[in-house]
C-alpha cells in the first residue's frame, strides 16, 4: 500500500540562504536529527541513521532555480520512495520549506515522515538562530 | 518511612480474563487474592483504547486532549508532566520495568530517548523514573529485553511471531492450529519469555533498594496483547477445543451482521474489509473471515498469557514480602485497554467504544497499614484517576496539572466525591481516513458521539443501557424514547471534555 506524508514550515530567512543548506546533498546530517552521516558520490548518496542503519539513496534532482531537491531511498524494503524538499520564497527574507515523502509500503511514509518533521524544525532553528 | 507503590499494568487485557471479574478460562489466583483484599472496580474505563494515549494518561493524570497524544505514533513530549517525577522529587525511588510506550517504537532515526537506553547500556533516568528498563511484545527492536535476549539466548530471537510483516503493517499471517491471525507456536523457554523477564528485572531492582526506601515501581507486562505466542511449553494448560465462545460473539452470521449494521457504519465496513481506519489491527485481515475455532484458540492463548502474568506477579509479591514491605505496600493493577476478543465477530482494537475495549480490569489493594476495608466500586473511574491516587498514597497533594481524582475506596466514598462519569476519546487520521469519537459513561449508560470524518457525517452515535444490554447489542441512539437522556449525556460530555491541545501534535511513526 502506498502512503504520502507532507510537512511544511515557515522560516524567517531568505529562500536563498535556506536553500544553501537544504539543497546541499552532502549536508543532510547537519540538519536532519537521526541522520548521523551522509556521503555523496555522483547521484548516489548514503545516509546512516542514528540506529546505525546505512540507507542508500539515488539523487533524482537538485534544481537550484526551482530550489527543489528530490531523491529516492533504494533500500529493498521500499517498493517505491520519493522524497522532495521544496524551498519557496514567501518574501525577501522569509520562505516556506515543504518536505514530502511518498512511500510503498505506506508505513515507511509515516516513519520517514516523522523524521522529516523533526528535520524541518531543526532547519528552522539553525537558520533563524544564525541570522 | 511511607507507603510503597507497585503499579502493575498489562497490555490489552479484557475485564473478563480475571477470575475475580467472573472469568472462567484463565486461572488468576494471585490477582484474585489482591482484589479480595482490596478495592475492585467494576466500571473503570481508559481515556483512549490504544496504547500510547492510554499510557500517557496514566503517567500524566491528564485526558488525551490535554496531554495531546491522540493516537499511537504521537510522542509524549519529554517535558510532559509525570507522576513519577512528582514522587521522585518527594524522595521516592522510581522505576518502570517492561513496556513503556510513551514514544514511538518504529524509530530508525533513533530520535526518541526511550529507544536509546539499551543500545548505550543505560537505564534512564527518563520522565521521573530513575530506572527505565524496557520491553515489548517480542525480540525485535531496540529495547532492553530484545538486547538481553540477543546477547544471552540468540537462538530464541527468531521464535516469536513477527508482529509486523514485510511492509511494516501489523501482520495478518495466521498460525496455531486454526490459522488465527497473530496466533503462534513459540518454542521459547518460559524462563526467557518477556513475562518472566519483567518479573525478574523487577525483583532485581527491588533487591537493589534499601530497607527504608519508599518506592514507586511500574511493572508493565507486554502481554496479553497480540501476538498470542506464549511459550509452547505452557499451551497445554488450556485446550482451546474446550474453550467456550465469548458471550459477546454472535454465532449466527445474519444476526451478527444485523447488530453491526445498527451501529455506526465503520463497524460493518471494517468487518467486511472495506475500511481500515487505524494501524492497530492487521490491514490485510478481514474480520468477516474469523471462525469460531479461531476465536477459541486466541482466547485460550490469551488466557495462558494471563496465567503467566498472574504467576509472575506472585513471584514479585513474594519478593516484596521477603523484604518485609507488604504491610506498607499499595498494589494497583490494571491494563491500558481491552481487546475485542471476538465480540461482534471482531478482534484487536480500533474506534469501537464497547466493553471489550473499554471495560478494564482495575484493582487497588491499599497498604494493609492504611486500614481500608475490602470493597467493590461500581461508580465510573478512569486511568486519569491513577496519578492523583499515587500522590495521595504518598501523602502528597495532586499536582495542579492532574485532571483526575484520587480513587474512591468504596461506592459511598465515590458518591461523596463526585465520581459520576468517565470520558473516552478517539481520534485517528491514517492516510486520509479520519475517525473521531467522544464517549461518556454515566448512570449506567454509554453514549458515543461521532464527529465528521471519512465514514461519518457527524450525526451518528451509539447509546447503550449497560443494565439491560450488557453486551451492547441494541444501539438506542436513534430511539425517540431515549432522546432526552441522549441530550443530557451529550451536554454533560461536552461540559467535561477538555479541548484538544493546539497546535495538534503530529504522528511521527505508525506505532
Amino acid at each position: 500500500m502506498y502512503g504520502s506524508i507532507r510537512h511544511e514550515i515557515c522560516i524567517d530567512r531568505s529562500a536563498a540562504d535556506v536553500w544553501a543548506l537544504a539543497g546541499d546533498a552532502a549536508a543532510l546530517h547537519r540538519w536532519f536529527p537521526g541522520v548521523v552521516d551522509c556521503t555523496v558520490d555522483g547521484t548516489n548518496r548514503v545516509i546512516v541513521t542514528g540506529s546505525g542503519i546505512p540507507m542508500p539513496e539515488e539523487i533524482l534532482m537538485c534544481d537550484n532555480t526551482q530550489r527543489r531537491f528530490q531523491y529516492r531511498l533504494t533500500t529493498p524494503i521500499f517498493k517505491h520512495h520519493r522524497g522532495t524538499i521544496d524551498v519557496i520564497a514567501t518574501g525577501d527574507d522569509t520562505c516556506m520549506v515543504v518536505y514530502s515523502t511518498e512511500a510503498d509500503p505506506r508505513a515507511m511514509a509515516l516513519v520517514i515522515g516523522g523524521g522529516t518533521l523533526g528535520a524541518l524544525k531543526e532547519l528552522k532553528r539553525q537558520m533563524e538562530e544564525s541570522h | 518511612m511511607g507507603r510503597k507503590i507497585l503499579f502493575i499494568t498489562t497490555d490489552q487485557q479484557r475485564y473478563d480474563t480475571l477470575g475475580c471479574n467472573g472469568g472462567t478460562i484463565a486461572r488468576t489466583p494471585v490477582i484474585d487474592a489482591v482484589a479480595a483484599a482490596g478495592v475492585r472496580f467494576e466500571r473503570a474505563h481508559p481515556q483512549s483504547v490504544v496504547c500510547m494515549p492510554a499510557r500517557s494518561t496514566m503517567l500524566t493524570g491528564q485526558h488525551v486532549s490535554t496531554h495531546g497524544v491522540w493516537m499511537n505514533g504521537v510522542p509524549l513530549p519529554e517535558e510532559a508532566p509525570s507522576v513519577a517525577e512528582v514522587l521522585h522529587d518527594a524522595g521516592y525511588r522510581t522505576a518502570i520495568i517492561g513496556k513503556p510506550h510513551f514514544e514511538p517504537f518504529l524509530d530508525p532515526f533513533a530520535r526518541f530517548a526511550e529507544n536509546g537506553f539499551a543500545a548505550k547500556g543505560t537505564f534512564g533516568p527518563h520522565r521521573g523514573f530513575e530506572h527505565f528498563e524496557s520491553a515489548t511484545h517480542g525480540a525485535a527492536g531496540p529495547l532492553h529485553y530484545a538486547r538481553w535476549l540477543l546477547a544471552n539466548h540468540p537462538e530464541a530471537v527468531g521464535m516469536f511471531y513477527p508482529v509486523l510483516d514485510n511492509s511494516l503493517e501489523v501482520n495478518a499471517m495466521g498460525g496455531g492450529d486454526t490459522g488465527a491471525p497473530q496466533a503462534w507456536v513459540n518454542n521459547i523457554p518460559k524462563e526467557w519469555y518477556h513475562t518472566d523477564w519483567v518479573a525478574d528485572r523487577t525483583i532485581s531492582w527491588l533487591d537493589s533498594l534499601g530497607a527504608d526506601d519508599d518506592w514507586f515501581c511500574w511493572m508493565s507486562f507486554p502481554d496479553p496483547h497480540h501476538p498470542w505466542d506464549p511459550p509452547a511449553s505452557e499451551i497445554g494448560r488450556i485446550d482451546w477445543h474446550d474453550v467456550p465462545l465469548p458471550a459477546g460473539y454472535i454465532a449466527d452470521a445474519a444476526e451478527r451482521e444485523a447488530v453491526l449494521d445498527a451501529k455506526p457504519r465503520h463497524y460493518r465496513a471494517w468487518y467486511d474489509g472495506r475500511l481500515v481506519s487505524n494501524y492497530e489491527a492487521p490491514a490485510a485481515w478481514v474480520p468477516a473471515t474469523l471462525t469460531p475455532d479461531q476465536i477459541r484458540e486466541v482466547t485460550a492463548l490469551n488466557a495462558v498469557e494471563c496465567e503467566l502474568i498472574d504467576e509472575a506477579i506472585g513471584r514479585v509479591l513474594a519478593a516484596v514480602r521477603a523484604r518485609g514491605w507488604d504491610d506498607d505496600l499499595d498494589i494497583v493493577f490494571t491494563t491500558d485497554h481491552g481487546e475485542l476478543g471476538g465480540d461482534f465477530g471482531l478482534m484487536f482494537k480500533g474506534p469501537y467504544h464497547v466493553d471489550g475495549l473499554m471495560r478494564l480490569p482495575f484493582i487497588w489493594r491499599p497498604a494493609p497499614s492504611a486500614g481500608v476495608a475490602p470493597a467493590v466500586v461500581t461508580k465510573p473511574v478512569g486511568h486519569v484517576d491513577l496519578a492523583p491516587t499515587f500522590c495521595a498514597i504518598a501523602g502528597l497533594p495532586a499536582a495542579p496539572w492532574m485532571e483526575g481524582t484520587a480513587l474512591p475506596v468504596d461506592d459511598a466514598d465515590a458518591q461523596a466525591r463526585g465520581f459520576e462519569r468517565v470520558l473516552t476519546e478517539w481520534d485517528s487520521d491514517l492516510f486520509g481516513v479520519g475517525v473521531h469519537l467522544r464517549t461518556i459513561t454515566r448512570d449506567g449508560f454509554v453514549c458515543t458521539t461521532y464527529m465528521p470524518g471519512t465514514a461519518h457525517d457527524g450525526s451518528e452515535g451509539e447509546l447503550y443501557d449497560l443494565a439491560d444490554d450488557p453486551l451492547q447489542r441494541v444501539n438506542r441512539w436513534d430511539d425517540p424514547a431515549m432522546a432526552p437522556l441522549r441530550g443530557d449525556l451529550l451536554a454533560d460530555l461536552w461540559d467535561h471534555q477538555p479541548p484538544m491541545k493546539s497546535p495538534l501534535p503530529t504522528i511521527e511513526a505508525p506505532v
